[in-house]
């Protein structure tokens, strides 16, 4: 069944994966194997007349309302799941596709025992409340018979406004002006922002991740009760408190022990970031660098998801056990007298975002289950147009979403989803093995050849910098913002 | 620590072939509760090494898992009740985890195991 699926216009490239990840979990996948829809595990989305994909108006295939309510109520970005009563371009047009709407299908919602509610919603302009009265007034040829209760009602309707272009109504031109009429099955539970948001968090670090966005991860890394879901570079858990929240097993570990075990004192540190939401606490917490991992022999599909934000060198650089001047060969390995050997702090080296991210795709072909997912960002710089064929690649995984939000003039992050479709086989393990000791022969050259903090962060050239300067490119600059909401 | 954790970890020094199980050196032992949920604990039965974990538990002072166990004895609530405080209740505050072929003590401080190696064991 088709449902009108209006998204919060904000985070565009996030919302259609949200949803399709939702719809997996609660098992929109499960039946029919026949039709390679589902097989690809994709759904059929359709847009509104002259609606552009960023629109918030989208509509979406579902196999049944059940389904439909449990995606909304999960999700973040969907502001509402509708069941679809009318459209039109104009109010005459709507009333002419709400009558001829099945009234077995209007009937029960319009029952005299029932409450009922009518929400008026524009996007890109604004109604005074009188205009909205006239046109709820305007509906008067849908046969009412309940009561209404605007507080705590049964059946919610919404009729939702959006104008042509012009008036800027945030979206490409080619938008028309388009009336929904539709009941309500579910919607995000927003208030989820507003508790989880990070200025009221007590432990925080400077890259700790945005609960909307960690809220987005945990989604797209399907954490549900009984589900261990894993973070190689934990560090203030802002990524598990959000997988915790969905009901999943949490493990986190991080190369500084400062953040993981010390914290800022007895209550700031990652525990209280649970205990702050009555959460359950991760199952462990462990010191572990990711290039070097301390799993056990033989241990392997044990996470379902391993979710994280890998430090990929622009705001914070990742770190591996191994001095500078160790990998460079400049000294010999340096061994610790055994009197010394308790307080002893390791050095380390930087680490790239290339061997990093290598190191990643083995952990998680390795520890994950057959059809688990690795969830974890990705820088891209933006000037490379042919940045989609650049995303890391792994025998074992298959890449299912991919979802940019820009973050700069020069560098934007992109969420991957990627599901485990091959086993770890020994050839797998040993192509890894060879690739991890070729990084550590060629340290340098690796470091320099994935520098992204300088492309980032180093002085624009003359030409671009003309570009950007003067008032001449402010006013040419497009109203439409797209991806940067 | 909790011991699910002891059986995921090993030491991983170079030239170590044999790093599982760490031996516990237990300074301080903590019993904290979990949600009790069943399906993770059958979930996990199969990942987990029994023969360490039973060891492991005997170390922290909890003797009721059994020397050997097998599948069809997760249909028993009372097993599945000791698995489940043996694997995620028992905590390890304070102590070490000794890599049994060297010696090498990987400190265990506030819960949190500290594995990462020293400039020459890498």
């Amino acid at each position: 069944m088709w449902y009108l699926c209006v998204f919060y216009h904000r985070l565009l490239d996030y919302r259609k994966p949200e949803v399709e990840s939702l719809a997996e979990l609660f098992g929109a996948f499960d039946s029919d194997q026949g039709d390679p829809q589902i097989q690809n595990h994709c759904l059929e989305w359709r847009l509104p007349l002259h609606h552009h994909p960023d629109s918030p108006f989208h509509f979406v295939n579902l196999p049944s309302e059940d389904v439909a309510r449990k995606v909304a109520n999960r999700s973040i970005l969907v502001k509402g799941m509708y069941e679809l009563w009318g459209e039109g371009s104009s109010y005459e047009e709507l009333e002419d596709s709400i009558r001829s709407y099945p009234e077995d299908r209007k009937l029960p919602f319009l029952d005299s025992g029932s409450t009922f509610k009518i929400n008026v919603d524009t996007f890109g302009k604004v109604l005074s409340l009188e205009d909205q009265n006239q046109r709820i007034q305007g509906l008067s040829y849908i046969p009412f018979k309940g009561r209404v209760n605007l507080k705590n009602s049964d059946n919610k309707f919404w009729l939702m406004e959006t104008d042509d272009y012009g008036s800027n109504n945030g979206l490409p031109p080619i938008v028309h002006r388009r009336i929904f009429f539709g009941r309500e099955i579910g919607g995000a539970d927003r208030k989820l922002m507003p508790t989880y948001q990070l200025k009221s968090r007590t432990y925080l670090g400077p890259t700790a991740m945005d609960a909307e966005m960690a809220f987005l991860m945990a989604n797209q890394g399907l954490a549900t009760p009984g589900k261990l879901v894993y973070d190689p570079f934990v560090g203030t858990g802002s990524v598990l408190v959000a997988a915790a929240h969905f009901g999943a097993m949490t493990m986190g570990a991080d190369i500084d022990i400062r953040v993981v075990r010390d914290g800022r004192g007895p209550d700031h540190n990652v525990w209280s970031n649970f205990k702050q939401y009555g959460l359950q606490m991760p199952i462990a917490l462990l010191r572990a660098d990711n290039n070097l991992p301390p799993w056990r022999p033989g241990l392997k599909e044990i996470f379902d998801a391993i979710i994280c934000d890998p430090p990929y060198g622009v705001r914070a650089g990742g770190r591996k056990s191994g001095g500078r001047k160790l990998l460079k060969g400049a000294v010999s390995p340096y061994t610790v007298p055994d009197e010394k050997r308790t307080d002893h702090i390791p050095s380390t080296a930087p680490y790239c975002l290339v061997e990093c991210v290598h190191d990643l795709l083995d952990l998680a072909a390795r520890m994950l289950v057959m059809g688990g997912r690795l969830v974890f960002f990705y820088p891209v710089l933006r000037e490379d147009d042919s940045a989609e064929n650049h995303f890391p690649e792994h025998p074992c995984f298959k890449l299912i979403s991919s979802s940019e939000q820009i973050l700069s003039s020069r560098y934007s992050r992109v969420l991957l989803t990627m599901v485990k479709t091959g086993t770890y086989t020994e050839e797998v393990a040993e192509a890894a093995r060879l690739k991890h000791i070729e990084f550590k022969e060629n340290h340098l050259k690796w470091l320099e050849d994935g520098n992204l903090h300088s492309a980032v962060f180093s002085p624009a050239d003359a030409h671009s910098a003309a570009a950007v300067d003067g008032k001449f490119s402010k006013e040419t600059k497009p109203k439409y913002r797209g991806k940067y909401v | 620590m909790r011991l699910l954790t002891h059986n995921m970890l090993s030491s991983n020094m170079k030239g170590v072939s044999n790093g599982f199980p760490l031996r516990i050196e237990v300074e301080k032992v903590v019993e904290k509760q979990v949600d009790f949920n069943p399906d993770f604990l059958k979930n996990m039965f199969s990942k987990v090494h029994w023969k360490a974990l039973a060891d492991a538990s005997r170390i922290m002072g909890y003797a009721e898992l059994p020397e050997e166990a097998d599948r069809s004895m997760l249909d028993s609530d009372d097993f599945l009740r000791k698995f489940h405080h043996a694997l995620l209740e028992l905590h390890l505050e304070e102590g070490a985890l000794v890599c049994p072929e060297t010696g090498r003590r990987f400190p265990v401080n506030k819960g949190i195991p500290n594995m990462l190696l020293h400039e020459d064991e890498v």
